[in-house]
Parts: C-alpha cells; sequence; structure tokens
C-alpha cells in the first residue's frame, strides 16, 4: 500500500484545517518561488520527466500538453482548470476544491507560469455551490497574503479567476467549456484549431483538470523522479480513485496508478457486498468506459494501458460495482438517459442516437424487444461513436457496447421471458 | 437534451437589488473588457437566488446589463438545467440524484418519497407551494450515495426515512446539518480512514524536507531570468548589463541600509528594458519577502515555549539523557506504533537509538523530552502536543487503543 507521505492530498477528507495556514503546515506554499526561479521549461521538463498524465479521463500527458503553448505570441495565454466533474461515479475533484483547494491554487500559479499565462480561470460545475466558496476561500487568502496578483512574492503577475457552469455536463469537454466560459450554450468547437492555439477568446489557452494541476506543486517539490517510480511504466504517480455502488464501504481515496482493483476494493471499501464471489460488474473508469465483467475484474490493474486492452478505460477512475443484485440493463438504460439529457443538440448522430439508444434500451429492461435489435443497437452505437464533433457521442455508445458485448444473455434471457409471458396470455 | 421551455405565466418586471446590482459590477470587471458576456451564467444564477427562480424579464435584464442581444441570455437560460424557468417550493426545491452510482444504493427510493410526499410530478408545486423536486443528473457525490441537494447544500448517504428527516427539518424552517445524514466525514470510508494516519503529515515536520534534494545540486538561482521578470525578451544589449545590476540589487536586499549604487549606464540599459519599474516595485516593501513567508511558515508549527528554553541548557549535560537499552528486554519490545503520533519510520528510529519500551517514556522528565527533541530534526515541541508521556503511562500500565495506530489524545 501507498505509504502516507507519499499521498499528495493530505487533507482529503476535511479532518484539519483547509486555509492557508493548514495548507502550508502540510507542506503547500513551500518553496514556490524556487521553482518560478528555475525557469518555464524548468517545470514543464519536471512534468514531462513525472510522466503525469492528465487526470481528467483521456489520459494525455499533462507536460507535453503544456509544451504546446506558444513562446512569443502577443496575446495573452490562459489556463483554463476544469473542475466540471459531471461524470457519473466521479467526486474527486471536490474533495480537493473543498479541503486542499491551496494545492489548486500552488499548482494553476505554477502551471500558468510554464505556459507564460498570467490568468487562470477555473471552472467549477454548478452544482458545486459549497466547494466553489471553499476554492474562492483559498484564492482570497492567497491574495491576502500576495501569493498570487500583482507584484506577488513569486515574481509572476498572476489572477485567479473562480467561475461557474450551471449544470451542463457538457462543459467538461474543454472546448464546450471555452464556449461557456464566454456566455455562449457550451456546445463544442470543431478541432482544429485547438485552444493551445485559438482557444478561449482566440488566446492561446490550455485546459487542464483540477488533480493534473493540484499535484503539480508536489512534483516539482519532491522531484520527478519520485512522482515516476510510484505506479507502474507509463502510468506513473498516484491518483485519486472514487468507489462507489455495491462496496461495503464507498470512498474517495489516494492510491497508486496500477493498483489491483481488487486490492483497492477490499483494501479501502471493505470489499464487494456480500463478497467478491458477489460481484456482477465493474465499471472502472466513470461511466464513459465500457463495463467489465467479475472475471476481468479480478485480475486487472488500475492504470490506463491495462483497462484499455481490456476495452474500457481508466477515464477518471470512478470505480462503479455492482452487484449480483444488479439489473445491469437498467443500470446502463440509465446511463443512456444521462446521456440523453446532456446531449448538446449539436450534431445529429449523438441529438438522436443518444435518445434512440435510450428508448430502446427501456424496452430491453422489459424484455419487449425482438433479439435482431440487440445488433440493430449495437449498430447504432457504432453509427454514433466517432461521428461527432466531441467525445460525448463515443461516450453515449460506449456503456452501451459495453453491455451488449458482456451481458448479451442477460438480455436475450429478458426478451425470453416477456416472450414467454405475453405469448401465454396471448394463447389464454 | 432537454426540452425547456420558458413558464407560462412571468413577472411584469425585474430587477437587481441594490447590492446584487453592486455584486454584478464586480463581477463583470473580472473578465476583460469586451467580454462582459462571460459573467451571463454568474448573473443569472444571482438573479435566481433574488427570484427563486428565473423570470423572463430576469433574462432580458441581465443580457441587456452585458449588452447581449436577448436571444442569447435565452439561450443560456434554457441550456442550463439548474436554472429553474418556473417557480420552485418557497422552503425547499429537492433535487434528487438518479443516476447510476445513486441509483444503486437506492435513489428510486428517494423518488419515491419525493412523489408521496411532495408532487407526483417533478417542478410542479406541493399543494401550499412550499415544496417540490426534480430528479437531476450526476450531482458529483457518488461516494455519499444515494444523495439529494437542496439550494446550496447536499445532505448524503439517505435512506427514505432519512430523507423525509431532511424534508421535514425544511418545511419546519430548521435544515438538517449539511453532508452525511449518517455521520460519516465527506467521503472517508465509513467507521475510520484507512489512510493519511500518519500524525507526522500534519505536524509540519515535512516542510522543507524535499530541499535536500537541491542542496546536493547546488544553491539554487536567485534571480529572476528576465523574461519572467517583463514578459516580454528585452533587447540582447540590455540583457548582459541589466542582469549584472538584477544581482547585484538581489545580493544585497536583505538587510542592506542602502540601494546600491548603480552605474548610469547600467540604469539607461534597464530603463531599456522596462526593469526600473521592476526593480522598483520588487523592492517597494509591499510584496511579502520570501524571509517574511519562511517566518509565517515557522509560526505556524507549534512551538512550545517551555521547552524551547529548556533544550538549549539540558541538552548539553548528560543528565538530561534518558533511560536507553541497548537490546530490548527480554528480547521484545513493545509496539511503539500503537503511540498516536509515532509511524513506522519513527518507530524504527526510537529503537535505534535505545528506546524500546513505553515505560522508558513514561518516566521522561522535561530535561529527557529537550534531550530527546534536540536529537531529533524537526521535532520541537511534538512529544508535549502528542501528549507522548501521557499515552505511554496509560500503555505501560496495560491498556490498549482500538486501532493499531494508537489514540488521538484529548485536548
Amino acid at each position: 500500500m501507498l505509504h502516507d507521505h507519499d499521498r499528495i492530498f493530505r487533507n482529503l477528507y476535511g479532518f484539519h484545517d483547509a486555509g492557508l495556514k493548514g495548507a502550508i503546515r502540510r507542506g503547500a506554499w513551500d518553496g514556490t518561488k524556487l521553482f518560478i526561479d528555475k525557469g518555464h521549461d524548468y517545470i514543464i521538463d519536471e512534468v514531462k520527466k513525472s510522466g503525469l498524465r492528465g487526470r481528467g479521463g483521456a489520459g494525455f500527458p499533462t507536460g507535453l500538453k503544456w509544451s504546446f503553448m506558444p513562446k512569443n505570441d502577443p496575446r495573452p495565454s490562459y489556463l483554463v482548470i476544469n473542475a466540471d466533474e459531471s461524470e457519473p461515479g466521479s467526486c474527486k475533484d471536490r474533495e480537493i476544491l473543498r479541503h486542499d483547494a491551496h494545492l489548486l491554487v500552488e499548482g494553476a500559479l505554477l502551471a500558468s507560469f510554464a505556459m507564460r499565462a498570467h490568468t487562470a480561470i477555473c471552472y467549477v460545475r454548478g452544482e458545486y455551490i459549497r466547494e466553489r466558496e471553499a476554492l474562492q476561500r483559498a484564492v482570497d487568502e492567497a491574495y491576502s497574503a500576495n501569493l498570487i496578483g500583482k507584484n506577488n512574492v513569486h515574481g509572476w503577475d498572476f489572477e485567479f479567476v473562480v467561475h461557474h457552469g450551471a449544470g451542463a455536463y457538457i462543459c467538461g469537454e474543454e472546448t464546450a467549456m471555452l464556449e461557456s466560459i464566454e456566455g455562449k450554450k457550451g456546445q463544442p468547437r470543431l478541432k482544429p484549431p485547438f485552444p493551445a492555439n485559438v482557444g478561449l477568446w482566440g488566446a492561446p489557452t490550455t485546459i487542464n483538470n483540477v488533480e493534473s494541476i493540484a499535484v503539480t506543486g508536489e512534483i516539482l517539490r519532491r522531484g520527478a523522479t519520485w512522482f515516476a517510480d510510484l505506479g507502474i511504466p507509463n502510468n506513473t504517480g498516484t491518483k485519486l480513485f472514487q468507489i462507489s455502488g455495491h462496496v461495503n464501504k464507498p470512498c474517495v481515496v489516494e492510491e497508486e496508478m496500477g493498483i489491483p482493483l481488487k486490492e483497492l476494493i477490499e483494501t479501502h471499501c471493505g470489499g464487494v457486498r456480500g463478497g467478491w464471489d458477489n460481484l456482477l460488474a465493474v465499471i472502472p473508469g466513470g461511466s464513459s468506459v465500457r463495463c467489465i465483467t467479475a472475471e476481468q475484474a479480478t485480475g486487472v490493474t488500475m492504470d490506463f494501458d491495462a483497462l484499455g486492452k481490456l476495452g474500457s478505460g481508466l477515464g477518471t477512475a470512478a470505480v462503479i460495482v455492482m452487484d449480483k443484485s444488479t439489473d445491469i440493463i437498467a443500470a446502463i438504460r440509465r446511463l443512456a438517459y444521462f446521456y440523453k439529457h446532456e446531449s448538446c443538440g449539436q450534431c445529429t448522430p449523438c441529438r438522436e442516437g443518444t435518445g434512440w439508444m435510450w428508448r430502446v434500451l427501456e424496452r430491453m429492461e422489459r424484455g419487449e424487444a425482438a433479439k435482431s435489435e440487440i445488433d440493430l443497437l449495437w449498430d447504432v452505437t457504432k453509427q454514433v461513436e466517432g461521428h461527432t464533433i466531441c467525445a460525448l457521442g463515443d461516450a453515449a455508445a460506449w456503456p452501451v457496447q459495453g453491455l451488449i458485448k458482456n451481458f448479451r444473455p442477460v438480455i436475450e434471457a429478458r426478451i425470453d421471458d416477456y416472450t414467454k409471458k405475453h405469448s401465454r396470455q396471448a394463447a389464454e | 437534451m432537454a426540452v425547456r421551455r420558458l413558464h407560462p405565466e412571468q413577472p411584469a418586471h425585474f430587477a437587481f437589488t441594490a447590492e446584487n446590482e453592486a455584486w454584478a459590477r464586480a463581477r463583470i470587471a473580472k473578465y476583460p473588457e469586451g467580454k462582459q458576456a462571460a459573467a451571463i451564467i454568474p448573473l443569472l444564477w444571482r438573479a435566481q437566488e433574488q427570484a427563486g427562480w428565473l423570470p423572463e424579464p430576469a433574462i432580458r435584464y441581465v443580457t441587456d446589463m452585458l449588452g447581449m442581444a436577448h436571444i442569447r441570455g435565452l439561450e443560456v437560460a434554457t441550456f442550463y438545467t439548474m436554472f429553474q424557468l418556473s417557480p420552485v417550493g418557497s422552503k425547499a426545491h429537492v433535487q434528487v440524484c438518479g443516476t447510476t452510482p445513486c441509483m444503486l444504493r437506492g435513489s428510486n427510493d428517494l423518488v419515491d418519497v419525493c412523489k408521496n410526499r411532495i408532487a407526483h410530478h417533478q417542478h410542479e408545486l406541493n399543494g401550499d407551494g412550499t415544496l417540490s423536486w426534480e430528479e437531476v443528473e450526476c450531482l458529483g457525490n457518488c461516494a455519499n450515495a444515494p444523495m439529494v441537494q437542496i439550494g446550496k447544500d447536499t445532505f448524503e448517504d439517505l435512506t427514505p426515512s432519512l430523507l423525509e428527516a431532511v424534508i421535514d427539518g425544511f418545511v419546519r424552517g430548521q435544515p438538517p446539518v449539511p453532508g452525511s445524514q449518517t455521520g460519516r466525514t465527506a467521503s472517508c470510508p465509513e467507521g475510520g480512514a484507512t489512510t493519511l494516519t500518519d500524525a507526522t503529515l500534519y505536524d509540519g515536520s515535512g516542510i522543507g524536507a524535499w530541499k535536500k534534494r537541491f542542496e546536493d545540486a547546488g544553491p539554487p538561482p536567485s534571480v529572476l531570468p528576465l523574461d519572467v521578470a517583463t514578459g516580454a525578451t528585452p533587447p540582447a544589449a540590455a540583457v548582459t548589463a541589466a542582469a549584472a545590476t538584477v544581482a547585484a540589487v538581489a545580493a544585497a536586499a536583505p538587510g542592506a541600509p542602502a540601494a546600491p549604487a548603480i552605474h548610469p549606464a547600467a540604469l539607461t540599459a534597464m530603463a531599456n528594458a522596462g526593469l526600473v519599474k521592476e526593480l522598483n516595485e520588487r523592492g517597494g516593501g509591499k510584496a511579502l519577502s520570501a524571509d517574511e513567508l519562511e517566518k509565517m511558515k515557522s509560526s505556524t508549527v507549534l512551538q512550545a515555549p517551555q521547552f524551547l528554553s529548556a533544550a538549549g541548557a539540558a541538552a548539553t549535560t548528560s543528565d538530561a539523557k534518558p533511560e536507553l537499552l541497548s537490546a530490548p528486554r527480554d528480547g521484545k519490545g513493545d509496539d511503539l506504533g500503537l503511540i498516536w503520533g509515532v509511524a513506522e519510520k519513527l518507530a524504527e528510529k526510537l529503537n535505534g537509538m535505545g528506546i524500546w519500551h513505553f515505560d522508558q517514556i513514561a518516566k521522561w522528565t522535561p530535561a529527557n523530552v529537550a534531550w530527546f527533541e534536540s536529537q531529533m530534526d524537526g521535532f520541537k515541541g511534538r512529544i508535549d502536543r502528542d501528549k507522548w508521556i501521557e499515552q505511554c503511562q496509560k500503555l505501560a500500565s496495560g491498556w490498549r487503543p482500538d486501532g493499531n495506530v494508537g489514540e488521538r489524545p484529548k485536548g
């Protein structure tokens, strides 16, 4: 198990003071200036060397992303921090915002400096009202201690704006977030041009997840090697895991990347409800990834590569556990409804396809369908996937694909039951 | 996507209160000139807080304030689902999270409570207009599922009867304490954390520990790179001259009685590079210096003054040395990890020094404590603060704590 001293989020549960004094005592804002004095490229290089992959779901190498920002551009540069945590199953950024916000503010300063940006905008999802207030408190404290702001002690003018949404999952997509900040509907933009060239208000912009930014300070302090030694190759460092659903003790916990899923659940969550043998399926990375079966879950490690090989993904490391009492069709049908509700309506395959998939699953949940419709549903998911501007279409298609791939016999049995029941009724 | 329409009955007029008006102006000022539209979501949200829901005149009012076309405001208001386009319960609007993680833990039962208790349909007011409800998509409290959000707060780890109690509280005008309704702290696993139990994370002893890494590699550069200070690359000729001066000023800065004389040629070069302003600002005394920051840090690490004075005197005398053993008695030492605040590494260290048993620590005098602290790095005051002696007296008497990390001493 990861040693407590190697955990970055030391106030994860809020047992300690979330304010500036408490944060400093836990090691935040320690030596920040030293790294700024070392220059932009030092920070980017260290983050690259650490092997940090973005914690928002896609797992893109953070240092590399930062290096895409132009170096001599007359336009202002922006760092946008994605705190629009809305992926079903995910609840990690919330803990950072309300309990360890100073790590985020410090990381934002370091990341902005590395990318030659003087402004960071943190987009907090609308529902996180108390979390937003907690972040604002941390930002205000940092301003009054002159840690950020104009002529601050670090010698890099830096403004931190706390912005918020009003309930739209799609605004977690990076270009939709930019649209939303600009005061429009959150509808994703076509790429290219990428935000690093044409982003917020047409200026170079990098969008990072809260967790990716908040770990920056500690990576620089302890060193890229420290971070890279944790976890497994290509999946380095620590990660906040969020375990929900049918476990005895759901929780958020920081662990090493590459921890076996079973160990994660048994060490921190008191095991699966009714024991490991009672496990039916796991959605290992938030609603947008395909579910895996109990058999697959038994040996798998929690990292981008191992889960990718199973056709699933690490996503935001939001583990949704389902035991054998679960109606898996209903569970996925509810996710299909989620995507139907959250589609921005811009691209036809997604706007129409998400609703279509949900309606078919509603029928399949009752068994009121023909078996040929399972293939039809599979076919429709393939027509949505990859045919939309942003990845919401893919995200809507994957859970349904996971259901069909892993639990086709369950759907067929449901259809058989329904047919049998209704043919008998018709005969009587 | 959701189809959302304006309510058929709308008030005739909306205006911000003076306080909200001032707040809105300040909010708009946070965004760059010409980009005021960015403030629309925060402003509409404020309008909704004022009116209880978002009436159409409020949308027009806000768009006018931001110099936007009305249709842009309507687009935003109908797109974002937190904007309530029809009136909601005056005492509580219950938002039940119904997405899969909550559903797996019983949110359907919570929906039933709302249907029975409030109104059959979502967004419908109850009889006296005090309550309404809706099923919302994932609210991001999945480790505390199932849950509802009412107003700004979330109520977590619910069962149908707990939700009834929460609603009762709002009806009575005495809302319960937000957060978990079963007594959990945030998303900590029920029954206690499995991680973050090492007390040394929280006593400030870790501050600066990482700096050793840099000491081996030589002192860090103390001068800002030029492009950092100015945000632009100065002319090449000015760079060398200015850099030399910046270094001189920086080196002389702490405790220097007067500013060092700067060669006129260097001053000209700095002026060319725009650095004079920068230097003035940095030396102007307004900014918190690195020293001050250090001071602030050390003040947060609680010091025990009674020991600080004793430490100096006692550390030098050998009388202050507590009883140390070359090996544990009967070949087996006590599990020092049971002392709250002592983890594996520290226990090993104690063993290394010859401390193996609770009773050894239990009889320490203040001089012993001071001696011990002088042997350890960044340890001042911890023994007193964590009440080691008191803990060890208890442990030596045969008492044992529940967990294997000890029991936090009271007070």
